[in-house]
């Protein structure tokens, strides 16, 4: 069977998976549709977690990132503010949100801070975080059929828009939760097998994880010879190389951190559990399903890194000639991830951090997952399992965004808003009709994608930690903060974030429109724009406290509210 | 009688719970900001197995340690609410 059939059999098969378990988890009521009922196990919502968390980004790009983009070290940003954040989302967010009950993060504002002002604001700050993360979920799709499958972009986007509909649509959380459960279980198994392999060859070590401080055949540790061909290669060392400076680094790895801990995809997840003790437990689950990923990324980084180099580069001053290139390198090349140029038309490729002297001119930071298979040798279904991986991966995370976008249109925006008089029967009506809009507001974004789509990933996470992390951290752990604060707080936090990213970037990123340039030099500290939410978020902390001291406090029922949430069972339960 | 007890032992649980979360903080912020970037050219200095220290933290010792503060604080938690009588009625 060829590789294309392989694939189709593959991804038919993962597909017909989340239909069948679709039609079987309809939902019935709007509490089955916005948090599945309220009675996950917090073991299979910690898997759903996962699925819902790691990202299209998370599974072909983050290796990438590290040990191209990032060289090494830099990369470790993503590393630690990926998966810190749920320690910040365990302790200081779910368990209360938890508590209060009900079912989206604008609710919980707009109660909080007594005004349907603040809850309009807080959907705001969703729908512009959700769609800058969503558009990137939509092209990964595309791309991942149209590499795979060999269909073109659209189609294969279609594709996909069609698979989230059927169970978006028809199961709510419900049905998006069971699926992911499903995704996970798929993405995890063809992220770690290749993982494996790739480990065993270079290590004679399984477990990628420890091959990674493991040695190689020729008993040289496989970080020290990283580093060292690096060096002659004139790039920076492997396991040192910072990305900008110390503090760029620390800005960045916290902007990642408690932008997870302000996303409203993640938070509502932790509605689906029976209770307050399972939502922190079920924080913990997701973060050790995560880590199963995210501890053998770095590995498939480094040692991914140092096959392609060895391929090219036998031993030092041995280059690869281009006629004797591998299969898998040809076949990349076409889709141009890869690219050659022999500059000197010596028939050999030199590889080097130089770029006038560099022949290998195209690098895709995607290649060094998506190549992996090939580059270890292993078997079509191992490549055919990539495919169907890295869909699952942009799948569910795109359901458990249009769930956080739609839900908050259909509850916050109709019914604790506008239209208080709906009945549930037609608010589930209303939360489907939002749903389907969502979709395919989202399809047509990913098939247009405005001039910005790129790499704004880590742009929503800068914008969750600017608006609406402050937002709660406020609401649950200072009785006195103000709806002006709040208000105020959410939108100076957004506005600087934005306004910084657009001048260094082009406002809505059009090229040409950043007044300041996208130069180092100018970065404010030195902090570059992707890592500027924590900055953002200070100043949000900083203005709702400030609006705080000169409005007046609170009315007493929001007092109750907060002693309420904060321990378990409420004082008439006592 | 009843009420005033109960108010109480709600002001011991946030207590505890805050100090708790400054406990399990502080670890949080040393392994990936402290260990993972603010000191790590000192740590690399420390060789273990093919690992730079500070390099190991960065991209996989923070990561572990996360997930044992996880659990670890639902389970001090999870104790203090059987302690004050606090614990939800399981569904």
């Amino acid at each position: 069977m060829s590789l294309t059939e392989t694939t189709y059999w593959v991804v038919g098969a993962s597909f017909a998976l989340y239909i069948i378990i679709a039609i079987r988890a309809r939902a019935g009521s709007t509490q089955e549709f916005y948090v599945a009922g309220g009675g996950i196990h917090p073991v299979a919502n910690g898997m759903a977690t996962a699925a819902d968390w790691m990202s299209a980004a998370s599974f072909i790009s983050m290796a990438g990132l590290i040990g191209l983009s990032y060289n090494g070290y830099g990369g470790s940003v993503f590393l630690m503010g990926w998966t810190g954040g749920y320690v910040i989302l365990a302790m200081l967010i779910a368990p209360y949100l938890r508590k209060y009950g009900k079912f989206t993060v604008p609710e919980f504002i707009g109660d909080r801070y007594y005004s349907s002002a603040a809850r309009v604001v807080a959907v705001i700050c969703l729908i512009i975080c959700s769609v800058t993360y969503v558009i990137g979920q939509m092209k990964g799709i595309g791309v991942a059929f149209s590499r795979f499958l060999e269909t073109d972009y659209e189609t294969g986007l279609l594709s996909g828009m069609v698979i989230v509909f059927f169970y978006a649509v028809l199961g709510g959380m419900k049905g998006i939760t069971y699926t992911q459960i499903a995704q996970f279980c798929v993405l995890i198994f063809a992220y770690t097998v290749p993982a494996i392999f790739i480990s065993l060859q270079l290590t004679g070590q399984p477990i990628p994880q420890l091959g990674l401080g493991s040695t190689l055949a020729d008993g040289t540790y496989l970080l020290h010879k990283l580093d060292q061909i690096l060096l002659d290669l004139g790039f920076q060392e492997y396991t040192t190389s910072v990305r900008g400076s110390t503090l760029n680094m620390a800005a960045f790895t916290a902007s990642l951190m408690i932008g997870t801990a302000g996303l409203p995809h993640v938070i509502i997840r932790f509605f689906t559990v029976p209770t307050v003790r399972a939502a922190r437990t079920s924080a913990g689950w997701a973060l050790v399903f995560i880590a199963i990923l995210y501890t053998t990324a770095p590995a498939v980084a480094a040692m991914a890194r140092l096959n392609i180099i060895q391929t090219l580069q036998p031993e030092p001053g041995q280059h690869l000639a281009i006629n004797e290139r591998p299969a898998w390198f040809k076949n990349w090349e076409q889709t141009g991830l890869l690219g050659i140029e022999d500059k000197n038309a010596d028939g050999l490729i030199q590889y080097s951090a130089d770029p006038v002297t560099n022949e290998l001119v195209t690098l895709d930071n995607d290649i060094l997952v998506l190549a992996n298979p090939e580059i270890a040798n292993l078997p079509n279904w191992v490549i055919a399992l990539v495919a169907a991986g890295g869909l699952a991966a942009a799948l569910s995370t795109a359901a458990g965004l249009l769930l956080a976008i739609s839900s908050a249109i259909s509850h916050d925006l109709l019914k604790r808003t506008f239209m208080p008089a709906i009945s549930e029967r037609q608010e589930l009506m209303a939360s489907r009709l939002a749903m389907a809009a969502a979709v395919l507001g989202a399809g047509y974004l990913g098939l247009n994608p405005p001039g910005f789509a790129a790499g704004t990933v880590a742009l929503a996470f800068g914008l969750a930690a600017a608006s609406l992390f402050p937002a709660l951290l406020l609401g649950i752990f200072s009785k006195r903060v103000t709806r002006e604060g709040a208000i105020l707080g959410m939108l100076a936090g957004i506005g600087v974030t934005l306004a910084y990213v657009f001048q260094h970037k082009g406002i809505m990123f059009i090229p040409g429109t950043s007044f300041l340039g996208d130069l180092p030099p100018n970065w404010f500290l030195g902090i570059e724009p992707n890592g500027f939410g924590v900055v953002g978020a200070l100043v949000n902390f900083a203005v709702a406290l400030g609006v705080t001291r000169i409005t007046s406090p609170p009315p007493d029922s929001v007092r109750e509210l907060v002693d309420d949430i904060r321990v378990p069972v409420s004082p008439r339960a006592i | 009688m009843e009420q005033p007890q109960s108010d109480a032992r709600r002001r011991i649980y946030w207590r505890e719970n805050l100090r708790w979360m400054a406990i399990f903080g502080t670890i949080w912020f040393a392994v990936s900001l402290g260990c993972g970037v603010l000191w790590v050219e000192p740590l690399n200095q420390i060789q273990m197995g093919g690992f730079k220290l500070g390099f190991w933290f960065a991209q996989q010792g923070a990561i572990y340690t996360f997930i044992v503060l996880i659990f670890a604080y639902a389970r001090v938690m999870a104790r203090l609410e059987e302690r004050l009588g606090l614990e939800e009625p399981d569904e």
